[in-house]
């Protein structure tokens, strides 16, 4: 009849993205031809997943595929560019989930589209380069091609997104490849330990990031970026925010003091840090900060945050670069302080520093990509990245060492390249007319961290290229001319670039141009301050290169602790573990007393208090509806502590009983027939049950706990009580409103039923049922798991194959139970003993534990209590009855034949495993909310038949009879697994017990 | 509406008693707690429907006056749940009893489970250590 609203939802969301209800909507002023930025996306998804197995067919070749793919990607991109710089952006907008007012929206501006560019050709260039790189047999090469490819992809996805939902989905994905991708070499410590660093600096930013989005998005009221940037909030709640999401930025971009992470990422192959951690992932932050800049650089926490760690940043990555025999680890340091150059730069986010920075991070890309590669090539063929065995490799490698230099001059920011003229510009504009104080300081580190540079840039060519006459040249082992094509086109594109600058103002200023008006490009703008500044760096660089040891002397002295975070970062870590630890020994201490005492004072604590802090609450009661009923309370309450404090298990099961059938007669009085009538079958039920297990148990209960504590359990236990009592006639007394029980009795009606609380159960809330009836079913699994431990499947065992009644006798069969071990007064074709028997499997038992009298009662009792029970099933719907209680009368006629004649008497009522008995029941309750859905209808609605039957008379069926047949069935199994486990099964220890011990 | 002190009491005085005893080791105390206090829950459930009236079985009138079937129908599906979770604990006390029978010497799962504990810290840190040497190991002295 009803639907849970969330359940609706919950179809309409599936419907929603499954059916692809894709629903276009255009934002004002900007044009949109279709979705292919999303289309461009779902096909890297799709490539991505198809990888492994393409991988599987065509090796590392595979490789070119992919390429090949981004690279038409990347010139789709450049196709775009015209109609971004006329318009200013394409948008594309997928409505998903309309209630949270969330869709798929992207935007491809100008710096989206260089960061695009970037992204594509570095990556296509990169996967281009592992065709050589790696051979077919490296392990892992599927999921390192997938991983790669799809981080490609959504690196893309990353700077389009425009929405801080998608930036952020799409920023921790990145987070796991990494993760993933460091830890390629699964096998070695350095390779497990960083990846986990990496993993776990750059989730706590993100974190931190994730609160400042939501903060800045509850401040604008939108999760559009384009929307929070348009508003442009101020405050201290979007200083806070800021704060946070600048603490993801310089995560993800190892600033200080995160910076220790981004070195230790270098354990990865070298194509993937030439990927993510030089050219694409850690710019994810720099293209945070250059997003928000031009709105936030007049925050108060913006510029002075950003500069500082910036300035840190890059002068300690220098300075550590300036010292490293690893090329490749020089190149990391090298980047970390390239990426606080970078931050600092777009930090200020005025039209031309801006532009300054928009060609430091394409030059970096370029000519730090192609160094990593080169650097890859120089270990695949030497084996080493140690520049103290290498030597020669100048001359042997020369093309390769030409343009590795090409590339240093560009690190370097010598011209004729675009570093040169990012650092000019720079300069120029921070000294220029809009000097800042922030300007100046940033000017200092700037060019302090630029001397460092040209100084590791020489000492990079210097140790991969040099010749060091003392030691044996090393053996080229590798072909590794065709991997080379990636880092010369690289390394060409970075000094072409800077050549033809002033062609390329349109797209690299395009921008800044965004914020305000830029110049021209240029390499030569006169002598000048700059100029002279660029000089002087580039003197000092050489000197610092030239003295050498004594630089590298000096460091030694004057190691600087404070800048060495990789101790803080390990003492919180471990700090963390250490706590967790401490915290989980004292407060688990597996003393189930505790639990449950912390839970009952909590809840003494929350009652008492509510009722002492709140206003006035009305305690209203009567003090008997008849006078049986407090004389019924007397009992159940006197059974209930003698239960409590019985020593004797068995005493104590019979008092509790007591109470239950209390309980039962309470219903009965309060008129609540089914409640009365489940009730007594329940009782009766768990007392059997509970009875079969102790006969097993020591008599006595245990005693485990100390006297000591007596005095605080009956308080705690007269605290619970009072409070309940409390609660319980506050709440009644305060109550002002109707039941909507009241409405209830009209829906049965409706459902064609007379008993209301059977319809609630099968129709009104079937739903409920549902997950009730799977409560069962597990309880039921989870009790046969616990007894049966090597095997749970099966029946009760049986009587010899053949040996039910009528087959024994009519083919004179000798009747042996199949497992029988201590039964062996029983005589082989004893047909005479057969026919007379009342209950089948009666003579397994010992003489002395056969009782004729219940042999025959349950022999009479058997058939019509299981008639009953179907009665009692089929018409539930109007009279007291259904699934529940009829399940529950065939339990318990299932019980007695167990109970008179032993496990053997009940394999032969049940022989049927009590599994599929609930399953059939799972399934037609399921069935009966899952068919109508073909019909078009919704799930669990009900189809009445009306039809004559014979005897019957007028048949009055509905579907929901099948959902209470569910529900019979798996109250059956519930019960079978019950006597099977608690009965049959703890039957045979016993017995083996007992064989063990003669 | 107000409620009969006959059946609070009767509620309460099992909602006492059965947690006096979950408050003890014993498994079977816990069971034996566990079923007084479900007893109990269930009468507070049936009393908050408050008003009398005649069983929630319909006649021909829909609209007819009954007690509120609502908390019936709760309780109902209550007790049975409670049957289940109550032949669980008695497989789980079944289960204990037998596997201290099989040997004197209890299982700490405790100290198993720091033992795991250390192994995990001690193998992340030394992956830790791993990294963190092959870092320093190539800072240049200068004594080359």
């Amino acid at each position: 009849m009803q639907l849970p609203n969330d359940f609706v939802l919950f179809w309409s969301l599936f419907g929603r993205s499954v059916l692809v209800n894709f629903r276009k909507t255009t934002p004002e002023g900007s044009p949109i031809g279709s979705n292919a930025m999303i289309t461009v996306l779902a096909v890297f998804g799709a490539l991505s997943v198809l990888t492994p197995f393409l991988t599987k067919l065509l090796g590392r070749k595979v490789f070119l595929l992919l390429a090949a793919f981004v690279a038409g990607v990347f010139v789709w991109v450049l196709t775009l560019l015209p109609e971004i710089f006329a318009n200013g952006a394409i948008s594309e907008r997928v409505e998903w989930i309309r209630q949270f007012d969330f869709a798929l929206s992207l935007r491809m501006d100008a710096l989206s589209a260089i960061m695009s560019l970037v992204v594509l050709g570095v990556g296509a260039a990169v996967l281009l380069y592992c065709t050589h790189y790696f051979s077919d047999a490296e392990p892992g090469l599927a999921r390192l091609a997938s991983l790669l490819f799809a981080f490609a992809g959504v690196m893309f996805g990353l700077v389009v997104a425009d929405d801080v939902v998608i930036l952020f989905t799409l920023w921790e994905i990145t987070t796991v490849f990494s993760y993933l991708l460091i830890g390629h070499y699964t096998g070695l410590k350095e390779s497990r330990g960083a990846a986990l660093q990496a993993l776990l600096v750059t989730t706590v930013g993100g974190l931190a990031m994730l609160v400042g989005l939501v903060l800045i998005s509850v401040e604008t009221g939108t999760t559009s970026i384009t929307g929070i940037l348009e508003a442009a909030p101020s405050g201290t709640a979007t200083d806070i925010a800021l704060l946070l999401i600048i603490l993801g930025a310089i995560s993800k971009s190892a600033l200080f003091p995160f910076h220790f992470w981004l070195p230790g990422a270098m354990a990865a192959p070298t194509p993937i840090s030439a990927y993510l951690h030089a050219a694409a992932m850690v710019k994810a932050g720099v293209y945070l900060v250059a997003r928000l800049a031009p709105t936030f650089a007049e925050n108060p926490v913006w510029v002075p945050t950003l500069a500082t760690l910036g300035i840190v940043t890059m002068f300690v990555g220098a300075w550590r670069a300036l010292r490293q025999y690893d090329l490749k680890l020089l190149l990391a340091h090298g980047t970390v302080s390239q990426l606080g150059l970078m931050i600092t730069m777009f930090a200020f986010g005025t039209p031309e520093v801006t532009m300054a920075a928009t060609l430091m991070l394409v030059s970096h890309a370029l000519f730090k990509s192609s160094l990593f590669l080169t650097v890859g090539i120089i270990d695949h063929s030497t084996g080493t990245r140690d520049w103290r065995q290498l030597t020669g490799l100048g001359k042997k490698m020369p093309v390769i060492a030409t343009f590795a230099t090409l590339a240093a001059v560009s690190m370097a920011g010598i011209p004729p390249t675009l570093s040169f003229i990012g650092k000019e510009l720079f300069f120029a504009e921070v000294v220029g007319e809009s000097a800042s104080l922030w300007g100046i300081i940033a000017l200092i580190g700037v060019a302090l961290s630029a001397v460092l540079t040209v100084a590791y840039s020489l000492r990079f060519i210097w140790a991969a290229f040099g010749t060091r006459e003392e030691i044996p040249e090393p053996e080229l082992h590798d072909t590794y001319k065709l991997s080379a094509l990636s880092p010369l086109v690289l390394s060409a594109l970075g000094i072409v670039a800077g050549i033809f600058a002033p062609l390329l103002t349109g797209l690299l200023g395009s921008h800044a141009s965004t914020i305000g008006e830029v110049h021209e490009l240029s390499l030569w703008h006169g002598f000048n301050l700059p100029l002279l500044y660029s000089a002087i760096i580039i003197l000092f660089g050489y000197l610092s290169f030239k003295e050498r040891r004594k630089v590298l002397r000096f460091q030694q002295r004057v190691h600087i602790a404070a800048f060495d975070s990789t101790r803080a970062y390990w003492a919180v870590v471990r700090g963390l573990d250490r706590l967790s630890v401490i915290v989980t020994e004292n407060s688990r201490r597996g003393r189930l007393p505790a639990y449950v005492g912390a839970v009952v004072v909590t809840f003494i604590i929350a009652a008492v208090s509510t009722v002492l802090l709140g206003s006035f609450f009305p305690l209203e009661f009567r003090i008997m509806d008849y006078p049986l009923q407090m004389l019924m309370a007397l009992v159940m309450v006197a059974a209930a502590i003698m239960a409590a404090v019985a020593k004797q298990r068995i005493t104590a099961v019979i008092l509790v009983g007591v109470t239950g059938y209390g309980t039962a007669a309470i219903f009965a009085f309060q008129h609540a027939p089914d409640l009365a009538l489940t009730q007594v079958l329940v009782e009766s039920v768990t007392l059997v049950a509970f009875v079969l297990v102790v006969r097993r148990l020591p008599s006595r209960i245990a005693k485990e706990h100390k006297a000591s504590n007596r005095p605080m359990r009956i308080f705690i236990a007269v605290g619970a009580a009072l409070s309940i009592a409390t609660i319980a006639i506050i709440a009644l007394s305060s109550r002002q409103e109707a039941s909507i029980g009241e409405s209830l009795g009209p829906l049965a009606h409706e459902a064609q039923g007379h008993n209301i609380v059977n319809v609630i159960l099968v129709d009104i809330r079937a739903w409920d049922t549902m997950g009730e009836i799977s409560v069962l079913v597990a309880m039921a699994t989870g009790i046969v798991s616990l007894l049966f431990i090597t095997d749970r499947l099966g029946t009760a065992p049986r009587m010899a194959r053949g040996a039910s009644n009528w087959q024994a006798r009519a083919r004179g069969t000798i009747m042996e139970p199949v497992t029988s071990t201590a039964i062996t007064q029983l005589k082989p074709h004893d047909e005479e003993a057969t026919r007379k028997a009342w209950l089948v499997a009666g003579r397994t038992l010992d003489a002395s534990h056969r009782s004729a009298l219940l042999e025959i009662t349950v022999r009479l009792v058997f058939h019509p209590a299981i008639i009953i029970s179907i009665y009692l099933l089929l018409v539930g719907h109007n009279l007291p009855g259904g699934g529940f209680i009829g399940g529950l009368v065939a339990g318990l006629a299932f019980t007695t034949r167990y109970l008179a004649a032993g496990r053997y008497e009940l394999g032969e009522a049940a022989p049927i495993d009590a599994s599929y008995v609930l399953g059939t029941g799972l399934l037609l309750s399921a069935g009966t909310a899952i068919v109508p859905l073909f019909f078009g209808m919704l799930p669990l609605d009900i189809v009445w038949w009306d039809f004559t039957l014979p005897l019957f008379g007028e048949m009055h069926f509905g579907t929901s009879t099948i959902f209470d047949l569910g529900v019979y069935l798996i109250v059956v199994g519930l019960m079978l697994d019950i006597l099977r486990s608690l009965g049959s099964e703890v039957d045979r220890h016993q017995e083996e017990g007992m064989q063990a011990r003669s | 509406m107000n409620a009969s002190l006959a059946l609070i009491i009767a509620m309460a005085g099992l909602f006492g008693a059965g947690i006096y005893v979950m408050l003890e080791r014993s498994l079977t105390r816990v069971l034996i707690g566990f079923l007084l206090v479900g007893n109990a829950v269930n009468i507070l459930i049936l009393l908050m429907s408050g008003g009398q009236g005649p069983a929630p079985i319909l006649g021909d009138d829909p609209n007819a006056h009954t007690t509120d079937p609502l908390p019936q129908a709760l309780i109902l599906t209550a007790i049975v749940i409670t049957l289940g979770s109550a032949a669980f604990l008695l497989a789980l006390i079944y289960r204990n009893w037998w596997l201290s029978k099989l040997s004197d010497e209890v299982p700490s799962v405790d100290e198993d489970d720091l033992r795991d504990v250390e192994e995990v810290f001690e193998t992340t840190s030394e992956d830790e250590s791993a990294i963190s040497m092959a870092l320093e190991e190539s800072d240049d002295s200068g004594d080359s």
